[in-house]
């Protein structure tokens, strides 16, 4: 099944909470919300499972190539499953229980029952704790019980609404990993909201990017992290936060903050003259002045160490960069430092924000 | 937060709306029906528009003096009942044990008095407080102090008071206690890591928590005692004298003893109207303390 | 100020527990210097939070001591230890405006008002506070709230250390860079002991300069972040930091060759591996590289992640799930492949704990491993 929302809008009140948003989820596939904290995700889940209804535009389904409009549609009616950030279990009921609810209430054979959430609960590594009760689990047990009684319920619609938000680092990673193979094996719909652009990479067949009620760009996850439409939706996708420099093109020319200028090659080739906002990811960010591309001499804010890499705050420019380089660097807060961007590997916006410039990127990663 | 449409549900509503209509509306429109009329028995009723209503409003008159003095006695009444009952509801929260078997025996103990029917409580009192065989009134004058509620208006009025207090209180305690109960640990821990006083814990933590409780119990104990009738109808049935005569006290002896029921519809409208003023009141200006909600964070 | 030790540190939730499997803390002894960063890391349940507890006082350890400069204070209460705690759930005092917030623990230590003033504008300067000083804290957002809660810590003169309990845990990732790097650069300027609890090694290796992993009750490793990173202890240590984890995978070694799903890798140095062990060699998915099949070992190929600024495949080395990098210039990948281990990358693990090389004055010829 497909959903499609034409022209959806939702008001609370004087405010907006989802503005007109036309989006098409085609059938089977796992869609990316990203977006940070009070930016729309969950409105627009809430629209999409019929929990709420749109103030204008229609809801529908996509069915063996044929559109049923099921705006207003009560949630019991529609195939629809649900997992929230905390974790949801009945707290009577034993793991199994819980996961053959939907089954139950359903009508469903017994035998049928017991065979099918036995294979789910294997699938989610739940079967030495189906006799147990969902309190005496741990937080990532829990969840995957959720997610189980959201998954055996065979519903169309699965809204996943950031689901690995309470659970520890590793456990998140290790979800991650098998959440996708689960989904495709059910066959469901699926959408998923993160705070997080690696969940959205690592999960989403499609990411769609919201900022402030608004769908800022929707289509292939790699597609829409290597080509951004605009600023908004380049920042919201990059973690650690976009670099951003503000710079003047004129002639052969750019004009850089502080009165210095350099040749405009790159992402400049090509450009009419004008303001730009260049933006790049930390990882494009090099520290030394050996390297290609633009250099600035800036002052250290503060070194973190990740492991094999570094992650390097580097106030620059009149702004404030990270840059994120291979290796343990251990620099002093306040020290001047060197850091070079290579040219072709920046996104040019224009004054509006709207992409001017992107890299090239091969599609088929 | 609104909920999915199925324009069928409405036929479920039916049945209800029909009971609201005799029960409520039917009855509401021929109270205002008998407050613009005059009735001499017999069926027949004569126009006397807003007549009753002057009346009702002007103190020099007799019907208006006896609203005005029963209106204060109200007013004062819930006034008393509040300024007890809160601090007091609040005081018995703070005192309730957090965990073990406990909390399930004083919750049951504090349901008690909930449970037991108005008039049921009137009669108790009534009993209880008698000088002659109520323990509470014959260990009273035991003590040497003069105490008899059919002779004394003070001692009516206060006899009245511990008897809602006894009634009511528990209300307000596990409304409180619930409040209490959703604070996290974590604030009473960075409480105590910030040195904080007993009194500073209750005044920055546990009473800004309870506000919304606190709203709704304010609300529920207002109403209620301003429309008293049951229990010092039982009790002291408006006496000495008029000194326990509230509001409603004075309605019925209107409607029912009087026969006036142009006056007393007119009456039960301005009560009416009295209560949903004061309630409007006293939640805006309470939701009003509360104005700096939640705002969207900035952008990113 | 202080230096926090813990000696012979263990506890447990029942009485009269012997066994070890009763103590949600078995024993540990650990010095924490003055004005260090410090990360508990583990997963739920590793015990992080009892140790945390019973540094802030919330609960009295049933052995061993707590020494605050040389003081016990196992017994003393948290408001008598002189620390302060960030929570995981921003705690504010919602009626109160910012500055009331900040001066709160101040005043309720009976602060002159002026010496309050000065304290809580020079806090507020530093936190990046100081126009919200009139708001009150109800109205603020996550982050903001949080900056209060560490104000409140900082302001205080007389702080030994601040401890940290998943501070981040509600914060948007893009604010995290920001305030995490406010708090490193605090840490700098104020030379306060911080102690920060998390799962998340992000956070943990970002912040701290020493990290102490913690594993069902125990201190598997205390190290630096590159340390740990580099020459993890515990195969738990190479799973749990990195991500993905390291991958861990069953061989046999002998000398400094080690054999693994018949092929064979030369290492720099020897090991000499004890006897009637599991032998297991780690390998960080950084320094294990995908090639064409039949180069280095061979395996099957799950699938490859693509992470933006890198590719990371997924492979089965017989039946061990592996993690690699991926060469910008591969492609065409088929189901099986080959996959190429750096040598002085590759440690040797017995029993999950790390072997030491034997010093580079020869190979011994030491025995065959017993391994799979």
């Amino acid at each position: 099944m497909g959903l499609v929302l034409d022209k959806v809008r939702r008001d609370v009140g004087a405010q907006t909470h989802v503005h007109e948003t036309t989006l098409r989820l085609p059938p089977g596939t796992m869609t990316v919300l990203l977006g940070a904290t009070l930016a729309g995700k969950t409105s627009l889940m809430r629209l999409m499972a019929g929990l709420d209804r749109p103030t204008s535009g229609r809801i529908l389904v996509v069915e063996g190539g044929r559109e049923r409009d099921v705006t207003g549609l009560a949630v019991r009616e529609r195939s629809v499953a649900m997992v929230y950030q905390q974790f949801i279990n009945y707290p009577n009921l034993n793991v199994f229980e819980n996961i053959a609810s939907p089954l139950r209430v359903k009508g469903l054979p017994k035998a049928e029952i017991e065979s099918k959430v036995r294979a789910m609960a294997r699938l989610m590594q739940l079967d030495p704790f189906l006799e147990r009760m969902p309190l005496n689990l741990s937080g990532g047990q829990q969840q995957r019980t959720a997610m189980a009684r959201a998954l055996i319920k065979g519903a169309d619609l699965v809204l996943l609404d950031e689901p690995l938000a309470n659970l520890d680092y590793k456990l998140r990673e290790e979800l991650r990993e098998e959440l996708p193979k689960i989904v495709r094996m059910s066959n469901a719909t699926v959408v998923y909201a993160t705070t997080e652009p690696q969940e959205a990479l690592l999960l989403g067949d499609h990411t769609a990017t919201l900022w402030q009620g608004r769908v800022t760009q929707h289509g292939p996850s790699a597609a829409v992290y290597r080509r951004p439409q605009d600023l908004i939706t380049a920042r919201i996708f990059s973690d650690p936060p976009l670099n951003i420099l503000a710079v003047t093109k004129r002639g052969a020319e750019i004009l850089l903050p502080g009165g210095a200028s350099a040749p405009a090659t790159g992402a400049f080739t090509g450009l009419a003259d004008g303001d730009y906002q260049v933006g790049f990811r930390a990882h494009h960010l090099g520290l030394g002045a050996a390297g290609p591309g633009l250099r600035f001499d800036g002052t250290v804010i503060v070194a973190e160490i990740a492991g094999s890499e570094s992650f390097v705050h580097v106030e620059c420019a009149g702004s404030r960069w990270v840059a994120l380089v291979p290796g343990v660097h251990e620099l002093e807060p306040g020290a001047t430092i060197s850091v070079h961007v290579d040219l072709t590997t920046v996104f040019v916006f224009d004054p509006d924000g709207r992409l001017a410039h992107a890299p090239a990127f091969l599609s088929a990663a | 937060m609104d909920k999915p449409y199925d324009n069928r549900a409405w036929f479920l509503v039916l049945p209800v709306l029909a009971i609201v209509a005799f029960s409520a509306v039917i009855p509401l429109m021929t109270v205002v029906n008998y407050s613009v009329q005059d009735t001499f028995g017999n069926n027949q009723f004569f126009w006397n528009g807003t007549g009753w209503f002057k009346e009702l409003l002007d103190p020099s008159s007799d019907l208006g003096g006896r609203v005005r003095d029963s209106l204060w006695r109200n007013l004062l009444f819930s006034a008393i009942i509040l300024a007890i009952e809160v601090p007091l509801g609040i005081a018995v929260a703070l005192a309730m044990p957090r965990e073990g078997w406990k909390v399930a025996a004083t919750l049951v103990l504090m349901a008690m008095p909930l449970l037991v029917p108005w008039n049921v409580v009137g009669t108790i009192w009534q009993v209880f407080a008698r000088g002659d065989i109520g323990l509470l009134g014959y260990t009273v004058n035991r003590l040497g102090i003069d105490y008899n509620y059919v002779a004394d208006p003070l001692a009516a009025w206060i006899t009245i008071i511990v008897m809602d207090v006894w009634h009511w209180t528990s209300l307000v305690a596990l409304l409180c206690y619930a409040g209490l109960k959703s604070i996290p640990d974590a604030y009473y821990q960075a409480a105590r890591i910030d040195g904080a006083s007993r009194w500073a814990v209750f005044r920055f933590i546990q009473l800004p928590k309870m506000r919304r409780v606190l709203i709704i119990a304010v609300l529920l104990r207002f109403m209620d005692s301003f429309m008293i009738y049951t229990e010092p109808f039982v009790v002291t049935g408006g006496g000495p004298g008029n000194s326990t005569t509230f509001l409603s006290i004075e309605l019925v002896k209107l409607a029912l003893g009087q026969f006036d029921l142009g006056k007393a519809a007119a009456m039960s409208i301005v009560y009416n109207l009295i209560i949903l003023a004061v309630c409007w009141v006293f939640y805006t200006v309470m939701t009003n303390l509360d104005v700096e909600r939640r705002r969207p964070p900035a952008d990113a | 100020m202080a230096r926090i030790e813990l000696s012979d540190l263990a506890h447990s939730y029942r009485r009269g527990a012997s066994a070890p499997g009763d103590f949600a803390l078995k024993p540990m002894t650990l010095t924490w210097r003055q004005g260090g960063a410090y990360a508990l890391l583990g997963p739920s349940g590793c015990g992080k939070t009892t140790l945390l507890n019973i540094i802030s006082g919330l609960l009295v350890p049933s052995h061993g001591r707590v020494l605050f400069d040389g003081r016990d204070v196992a017994h003393l209460p948290t408001e008598e230890r002189n620390i302060a705690q960030v929570f995981q759930f921003p705690v504010v005092y919602d009626t109160m405006t910012v500055y009331e917030n900040l001066a709160f623990p101040l005043r309720n230590r009976g602060m002159e008002a002026r010496a309050v003033d000065g304290r809580v504008r020079e806090i507020a300067t530093l936190l990046e506070l100081t126009g919200e000083l009139d708001r009150k804290a109800r109205g603020l957002t996550a982050d903001a709230k949080q900056k209060i809660s560490l104000g409140r810590g900082l302001v205080r003169p007389d702080v030994a250390a601040i401890l940290f309990d998943e501070p981040l845990t509600v914060i948007d990732p893009q604010l995290k860079w920001e305030l995490r790097s406010k708090l490193k650069a605090l840490h700098r300027a104020l030379d306060v002991t911080m102690i920060y609890v998390t799962h998340d090694q992000t956070e943990a290796l970002t912040f701290a300069d020493t990290v102490v992993v913690m594993h069902d009750g125990r201190v598997v490793q205390t190290g630096r972040p590159d340390e740990l990173f580099e020459k993890p202890a515990h195969t738990f240590v190479g799973y749990f930091i990195g991500s993905p984890g390291m991958n861990v995978i069953p061989a046999s070694v002998a000398g400094n060759r080690v054999h693994v799903a018949g092929a064979t890798i030369e290492l720099p140095q020897s090991y000499d591996i004890p006897s009637g062990k599991r032998i297991e060699i780690g390998v960080r998915p950084e320094f294990a590289t995908l090639a064409r099949a039949g180069e280095g070992v061979p395996v099957t190929v799950e699938r490859i992640d693509d992470l933006g600024r890198s590719r990371l495949a997924r492979l089965r080395l017989q039946e061990h799930p592996v993690a690699a990098g991926v060469p910008d210039g591969l492609s065409d990948i088929g189901e099986t492949a080959g996959l190429i281990l750096q040598p002085d990358h590759i440690h040797v693990y017995a029993d999950g704990e790390r072997i030491e090389p034997v010093p580079a004055s020869g190979s011994k010829g030491g025995r065959d491993g017993q391994a799979l």
